[in-house]
C-alpha cells in the first residue's frame, strides 16, 4: 500500500464518520476488529491488564454503533457535529497486514458552545479481505495528559 | 448565606427538599472547602499505588497538591509537595521513584523522609536556622483501611476508624474478594471533568432509580448479548431486589442482589464461554474461604458506597473507585481507577477490565449518559430562582426496609451534609 492510498482510505473513514454513516463505517471492519483508546497516563499497554478508556472488540464495537444510532445514548443525542483533520499519514509496515499511522484533531461541537480538541494519534492495522482494504485494529492515542475537560469520548474518535 | 437553609428535612410532614442555589451559588462552595473538605476524611489514595522504598504518585486534595509515597523504611507517607523557602511544588512527575525530591526554584532538596537536606549557600542565614523544622510537610492526621488511604486536614479530626463507621464493613466487602486479603489498583487512570456540581455525582453514584431510563441503551447491549435482565415486579423499577442504607456519619450505601455479572464470581454470556471456568473457580474459591452465606454476600450482590463527602466505590460489573473534587460551583475533576485482587490470574483480570469499560468510564455505554445527565441538571439549576427545591422523598413514608430506588441514602448524604455546612461536625 502507498501512502496515497492508506490517505485515500483515511479520509474515507474520517468522512463517514463525521456524516455518522456507522453502518457504513462497521462495513470498513474485519470480523475481529478491535477499537482501542487507551488511558491518557498509560498510553502504551496492554487492555487485558491495563485499564483503558475504550477496548472493544467487534462484538462491542457493533453495540457502540447500535448503542450510537438510539436516541437514549443521551451523551450523544442530538449527535455532536465533528470534523476530522488527519496528517502525517505513514505507512510503516506494508507486507501481509499494513501498519500505518497518522496524526488527527478531532473537533467537536455542541450546543452552547461546547467546542473542544481530540488531539493524537491513530495506530491502523489494515489487511486486504477480497481485495478490498479493511480495518483490522485501529487504536486512537490522545496526546491530552488527561481527558480533564474532553469529558468523555462518547462518539468513535 | 448565613441564614440561608438549603435542606428541609420534617419526617412528620413526609417532606425533604433541597435547595438548587446550593448546586450554583460560589459562597456555597467556599463553606464546602472550609467545613467539610478540610474536615474530613479525604480519600488520598491505595497503598498498591506505592510499593517500594522511593514509590510515589503526584495529585491534587482539595486543592493542595500531595505526594503519596513509600519512605527510605518503606512506610506509606502522604507529604504536601510544597517547598517550605517559597512554596514551588517539589515534585512534578506523575508518579515515578525518587531517590528525594527536589525544588529547582532555589535549590533545595528533600529526602524520601522529607528531611531538608540540602540548601545552597546555607551560610546566609542566621544562626536559628534549622533544618530539622523544614522539612516536608504532611496533613495532620493520615491513616488507612485495608489499603484505602485517607488524609484530614483538620487537626482536631476523629479517628479515621470510627468516621468511617458502618461504611467499614462494606470495604470488607470488597477486599473479601482477593485470596490474599490484597486488592490492587490496576495500570492505568480515567481523569476527567464534568460541568456540574460535585454533588449531582455524589447522588447520581448510588441512585438506581436512574438506570433504567438513563441506561436504557447499556441495557439493551446486555440483553442482545444473552445476559437475562428479568421484568421488574409490579410497582418496582429495577430488575432485581436492592436496599438503600443509611452507614452512618454521612456514608450510606446501596446493596442489590446480582443480575449484571459479576468477575467475583458470577459469570454472564458477555464475559464469553471461555473464561466460564475461571469464574467458577474463582467463586469456588471464595465460598470455600468464606461459607456459603458470605461467599453468596461478596458474590451474589453489587454494592455502590458513598463515604462522605466525595469517594465512591462501586462494586458492580467491576470495582471502581472513584473520587472528585470541585474546583468550581458548576465543575468538578474525577478521577477513577479500576480495583482488582492482588495476584488475580491474567484472565480473571482481562474479565475484569472488559466488564469495567462496557459499563463504567469516560469510553463506556453507561458513565456517559450520567455526565450527560449531571451536566443536564446544572443547566436547569440555573433556574434555582424560580424552581428552588429539588424533591427527594421517595421511600420517605415506609417503615422499615427502603429500596435501591428509594432516596433514603441520598437524604442521609444531605443531612450530614447540612450539618457540616452548620458547623456541627456529621
Amino acid at each position: 500500500m502507498t501512502r496515497a492510498e492508506a490517505e485515500d482510505f483515511l479520509y474515507h473513514e474520517a468522512a463517514l464518520l463525521d456524516a455518522w454513516q456507522l453502518d457504513e463505517w462497521l462495513a470498513l471492519l474485519t470480523e475481529d476488529a478491535r477499537y482501542l483508546v487507551p488511558s491518557n497516563d498509560a498510553p502504551e499497554g496492554d487492555p487485558a491488564s491495563t485499564l483503558y478508556t475504550i477496548a472493544d472488540d467487534i462484538h462491542r464495537i457493533r453495540g457502540r454503533v447500535t448503542r450510537l444510532k438510539d436516541p437514549n445514548a443521551h451523551v450523544e443525542f442530538p449527535h455532536s457535529r465533528t470534523r476530522r483533520m488527519i496528517s502525517n499519514v505513514r505507512v510503516i509496515e506494508a507486507g501481509g497486514d499494513v501498519q500505518v499511522e497518522a496524526n488527527f484533531v478531532v473537533h467537536r461541537f455542541r450546543r452552547n458552545e461546547q467546542v473542544s480538541q481530540f488531539v493524537g494519534r491513530y495506530r491502523y492495522t489494515l489487511r486486504n479481505v477480497a481485495g478490498k482494504t479493511r480495518i483490522a485494529r485501529r487504536e486512537a492515542i490522545l496526546d491530552a495528559q488527561e481527558l480533564g475537560s474532553l469529558g468523555a469520548v462518547s462518539f468513535i474518535l | 448565606m448565613d441564614d440561608a437553609q438549603f435542606v428541609i428535612n420534617d419526617p412528620q410532614a413526609l417532606d425533604f427538599r433541597v435547595h438548587r442555589a446550593a448546586m450554583v451559588e460560589p459562597a456555597v462552595l467556599a463553606r464546602e472547602m472550609r467545613r467539610i473538605f478540610d474536615v474530613c476524611w479525604i480519600y488520598a489514595g491505595h497503598e498498591s499505588e506505592v510499593r517500594e522504598p522511593g514509590d510515589f504518585v503526584t495529585r491534587t486534595l482539595c486543592g493542595r497538591p500531595v505526594i503519596l509515597c513509600r519512605d527510605s523504611a518503606g512506610a506509606l507517607r502522604v507529604f504536601l509537595n510544597v517547598c517550605r523557602h517559597r512554596g514551588a511544588v517539589v515534585c512534578r512527575e506523575r508518579q515515578g521513584n525518587a531517590k528525594g525530591y527536589h525544588c529547582f526554584y532555589h535549590g533545595w532538596s528533600y529526602d524520601r523522609d522529607g528531611r531538608l537536606d540540602g540548601v545552597p549557600g546555607q551560610s546566609s542565614y542566621p544562626a536559628s536556622f534549622d533544618r530539622a523544622q523544614l522539612g516536608l510537610a504532611s496533613p495532620p492526621h493520615v491513616d488507612s483501611y485495608r489499603g484505602f488511604v485517607f488524609v484530614s486536614f483538620d487537626p482536631q479530626a476523629q479517628p479515621l476508624h470510627g468516621y468511617l463507621a458502618g461504611a467499614k464493613e462494606y470495604l470488607d466487602l470488597v477486599v473479601d474478594q482477593s485470596p490474599t486479603g490484597e486488592m490492587e489498583i490496576v495500570r492505568g487512570t480515567q481523569e476527567y471533568a464534568i460541568r456540574a456540581n460535585w454533588k449531582l455525582l455524589v447522588e447520581n453514584s448510588f441512585d438506581d432509580y436512574h438506570l433504567m431510563s438513563t441506561h436504557k441503551t447499556w441495557l439493551d447491549y446486555m440483553k442482545s448479548s444473552g445476559v437475562q435482565i428479568p421484568k421488574p415486579p409490579k410497582g418496582h423499577v429495577m430488575p432485581a431486589h436492592g436496599v438503600g442504607k443509611a452507614l452512618g456519619n454521612g456514608h450510606a450505601v446501596i446493596d442489590n442482589e446480582n443480575f449484571r455479572g459479576r468477575p467475583v464470581a458470577k459469570w454472564i454470556p458477555v464475559y464469553g464461554e471461555d473464561a466460564k471456568p475461571e469464574i467458577e473457580r474463582i467463586r469456588a474459591e471464595v465460598f470455600a474461604r468464606l461459607g456459603e452465606e458470605r461467599g453468596r454476600r461478596v458474590c451474589d450482590t453489587n454494592r455502590n458506597l458513598v463515604i462522605f463527602p466525595n469517594l465512591v466505590v462501586n462494586d458492580g460489573s467491576s470495582v471502581t473507585i472513584r473520587t472528585f473534587h470541585p474546583t468550581a460551583p458548576d465543575r468538578m475533576e474525577v478521577t477513577a481507577w479500576a480495583l482488582g485482587p492482588k495476584g488475580e490470574s491474567p484472565q480473571a483480570r482481562a474479565v475484569r477490565l472488559d466488564s469495567f469499560l462496557t459499563f463504567y468510564g469516560p469510553g463506556g455505554f453507561a458513565t456517559p449518559d450520567d455526565v450527560e445527565a449531571l451536566e443536564s441538571v446544572q443547566q436547569g439549576m440555573q433556574a434555582w430562582r424560580e424552581i428552588p427545591w429539588s424533591v427527594m422523598t421517595r421511600g420517605i413514608d415506609k417503615q422499615g426496609e427502603q429500596l435501591n430506588t428509594d432516596e433514603l441514602h441520598l437524604r442521609e448524604f444531605w443531612i450530614h451534609w447540612d450539618r457540616y455546612m452548620q458547623g456541627a461536625g456529621p
